[in-house]
């Protein structure tokens, strides 16, 4: 497995309302490149705001302080010489909700890269958009309809494009806040099947609650409770040995609630 | 303790006691509100009809064809003398006002006798329709006669689409107002949609919640329901006295209807962008894009039917506004049409004020007429913005 390490986050805070509410306390944890890192833990645990640290989403919250780094590829994304803009088209996300832009679908993938002059309309953009839906496996089912509205398609199929969209900016880290708690069985398999194939490319960080999800596809698993980080390790170890007491109750509860 | 009063034996397991009277009570409230319904739509219809019993007369205008000898004497000293004696009260004095510039057009008129057909007075046209009028029994036998030998006839009121409004009441048309709206309505757009639209945004996206902005907000929203009158003083004495817009200039109107319809943009804008779910903008930040091109590119879209249909309402409500106009000097007597937007103009809902306070039948069937274009204006511009909004929330569903 490899283990070079994409990402460090030191010492990391979070707070709300003006520092009135801590959500993160000192938080430490590596993230390592072209694994499928999942970050678990109850509700209100703080992993959703962990997860949207890593791309700045925070900073759209009133009120919500930071403290600490977050090291990506040798660069603390909190410097003051690093914008958010540059952040976000770094470390992609997708949302809990398909949200794809009330546009084409074809415009759903390309609107960013566009707006970013990474490609020009045409032939570029065209491959682009191809290849993006293919990473998800979705061009073989739009590629008759692209100019048709990217709100058309099936719950699961708008999550792939959300994804495609995410990955047609070519981000080193993708963010994954629960991606398929809104859809049924079988688009929840075609996503996760798409994340393992990610991974290849990318170095995929997942808000999930599914654990039997957790197991399937992560590589590492990050237990929080109550804002703290309690165990981090890799998969197999967190199921079949959780070290602390909290992650045994949380998982024996979880685990065969979901099952 | 109370005793408690026993209760009958229910007849069976799915028995509620006063079941009927829980019915009656919503059958009664059910008829209730089709009656108040029913009575609004009551009064519309009796409006409307009423509206149109006495403008629909007006579209028709009476002609009347009589012996018209010109002679080098009337197109030069009095035209009055081209039509006999008996006739010169049946016929339009605009008629008779306008012969020299006919003759100057086709000079091959002079010196001939002959039978032309003539816009009539306006008395002879309501008698011809039926109304009151001041003819003099005299008159009336020679109508009589005229119209007995097929030489009175009543023809589409081309000139009330042509002409401005006049002291003749038979020669006064709508055109000069209705140019008026649209030159009134134009410079009100162009003055309120982009400053609305983008006060709206601002706020809705851009602005931080401070105390500063909240008080913005209440002043706005305070603003919509000023009484349109003071806007009116307001466009006196800022826009005429203080700027030196052009007095019953269209340009001075549509900047006072502009500010009476800015709230209601910025108002019906707000709603417009905060229905745009939120997910939107996140999905837009996540991309890296900045507010600029996130608003523009994604949120200004979704939002666009309800910007438009609150734009249209807004334009609606300032084509039928009167009290304001009242001040800056559009409520007046306006014959010409207007051709630049400094000129002095009426507007529709002037011009039926106008018209309104005369006396003469002719005018008051033509307020009526007015009125239905009026209506009708409203009817079109509401049913676009129906259709606005109906269209674009089916190809936006989103959840």
């Amino acid at each position: 497995m490899n283990n070079r390490i994409k990402a460090s986050v030191r010492d990391l805070n979070l707070w709300y309302d003006e520092g009135a509410k801590q959500i993160l306390y000192s938080i430490d944890m590596d993230i390592y490149a072209h694994q499928v890192t999942a970050l678990i833990g109850a509700s209100g645990c703080g992993k959703s705001s962990l997860l949207r640290c890593f791309n700045r989403m925070n900073e759209l919250i009133n009120g919500c302080k930071v403290r600490g780094e977050i090291v990506v590829d040798g660069k603390n994304i909190y410097d003051k010489d690093v914008s958010e803009v540059a952040v976000r088209t770094k470390i992609g996300m997708v949302f809990q909700k398909p949200n794809p832009f009330p546009k084409s679908i074809y415009d759903n993938i390309a609107h960013a890269p566009k707006i970013h002059g990474r490609v020009k309309r045409g032939l570029m953009c065209d491959k682009l958009v191809e290849e993006s839906l293919r990473r998800v496996s979705l061009w073989e089912d739009v590629k008759e309809k692209l100019k048709e509205m990217g709100t058309s398609l099936s719950g699961g199929e708008q999550q792939r494009l959300c994804i495609a969209r995410a990955i047609a900016l070519k981000p080193d880290i993708l963010l994954m806040d629960e991606p398929t708690s809104a859809l049924d069985p079988i688009s929840t398999q075609h996503i996760e099947e798409a994340i393992v194939e990610l991974k290849k490319s990318y170095t995929i960080i997942m808000v999930t609650h599914n654990l039997q999800q957790a197991k399937r596809i992560a590589d590492r698993v990050a237990f929080f409770h109550k804002g703290d980080l309690i165990e981090y390790n890799t998969s197999h170890e967190i199921f079949t040995h959780p070290q602390d007491k909290r992650t045994q109750e949380f998982i024996k509860d979880k685990y065969n609630q979901n099952g | 303790m109370k005793k408690r009063r026993r209760r009958l034996p229910t007849k069976h397991p799915f028995e509620i006691r006063q079941l009927k009277s829980r019915s009656v009570k919503s059958y009664l409230f059910k008829w209730l509100s089709i009656l108040t319904i029913f009575f609004a739509l009551s009064f519309l219809f009796i409006f409307v009809s009423n509206v149109l019993y006495r403008g629909v007369s007006a579209f028709n205008q009476t002609y009347i064809q009589v012996p018209v000898d010109i002679t080098q004497y009337a197109v030069t000293t009095n035209p009055r003398v081209a039509i006999q004696r008996d006739h010169r009260k049946l016929v339009s004095r605009a008629w008779v006002r306008n012969l020299p510039q006919m003759v100057k057009e086709t000079p091959t008129l002079l010196n001939t006798r002959e039978e032309m057909w003539i816009l009539a007075d306006d008395e002879v046209d309501q008698y011809i329709k039926g109304k009151s009028n001041k003819l003099t029994s005299k008159d009336r036998a020679i109508i009589d006669k005229l119209k007995a030998q097929n030489k009175i006839d009543l023809r589409f009121n081309i000139i009330f689409f042509t002409q401005g409004d006049s002291k003749m009441p038979e020669y006064a048309g709508f055109l000069s107002a209705i140019k008026g709206t649209v030159m009134t309505v134009f410079v009100t757009m162009m003055v309120s949609f982009p400053i609305g639209v983008m006060t709206a945004i601002y706020l809705e996206e851009f602005a931080q919640d401070s105390r500063v902005t909240q008080i913005i907000e209440i002043n706005i929203n305070n603003l919509a329901s000023v009484p349109p009158i003071l806007f009116g003083l307001l466009g006196l004495a800022v826009f005429i006295n203080v700027i030196g817009v052009p007095r019953s200039s269209a340009l001075v109107g549509g900047l006072t209807l502009g500010l009476m319809t800015l709230p209601i943009i910025i108002v019906s804008t707000r709603t417009a962008l905060r229905s745009v779910p939120n997910a939107i903008r996140e999905a837009g930040f996540a991309l890296g894009l900045n507010k600029f091109q996130m608003v523009w590119g994604n949120v200004l879209p979704l939002a666009m039917p309800g910007i438009m249909t609150g734009s249209i309402i807004s334009l609606a409500h300032a084509i039928g506004e009167t009290s304001p106009l009242l001040l800056i000097g559009m409520i007046t007597f306006i014959p010409d049409s207007p051709s630049l937007v400094t000129d002095a103009t009426t507007v529709m809902s002037a011009q039926i004020y106008t018209w309104a306070s005369m006396p003469q039948g002719a005018y008051i069937e033509r307020t009526s007429a007015a009125i239905l274009i009026l209506l009708g204006v409203m009817v079109i511009l509401n049913m676009i913005a129906i259709m606005i909004r109906s269209r674009f929330s089916k190809r936006y569903n989103y959840e």
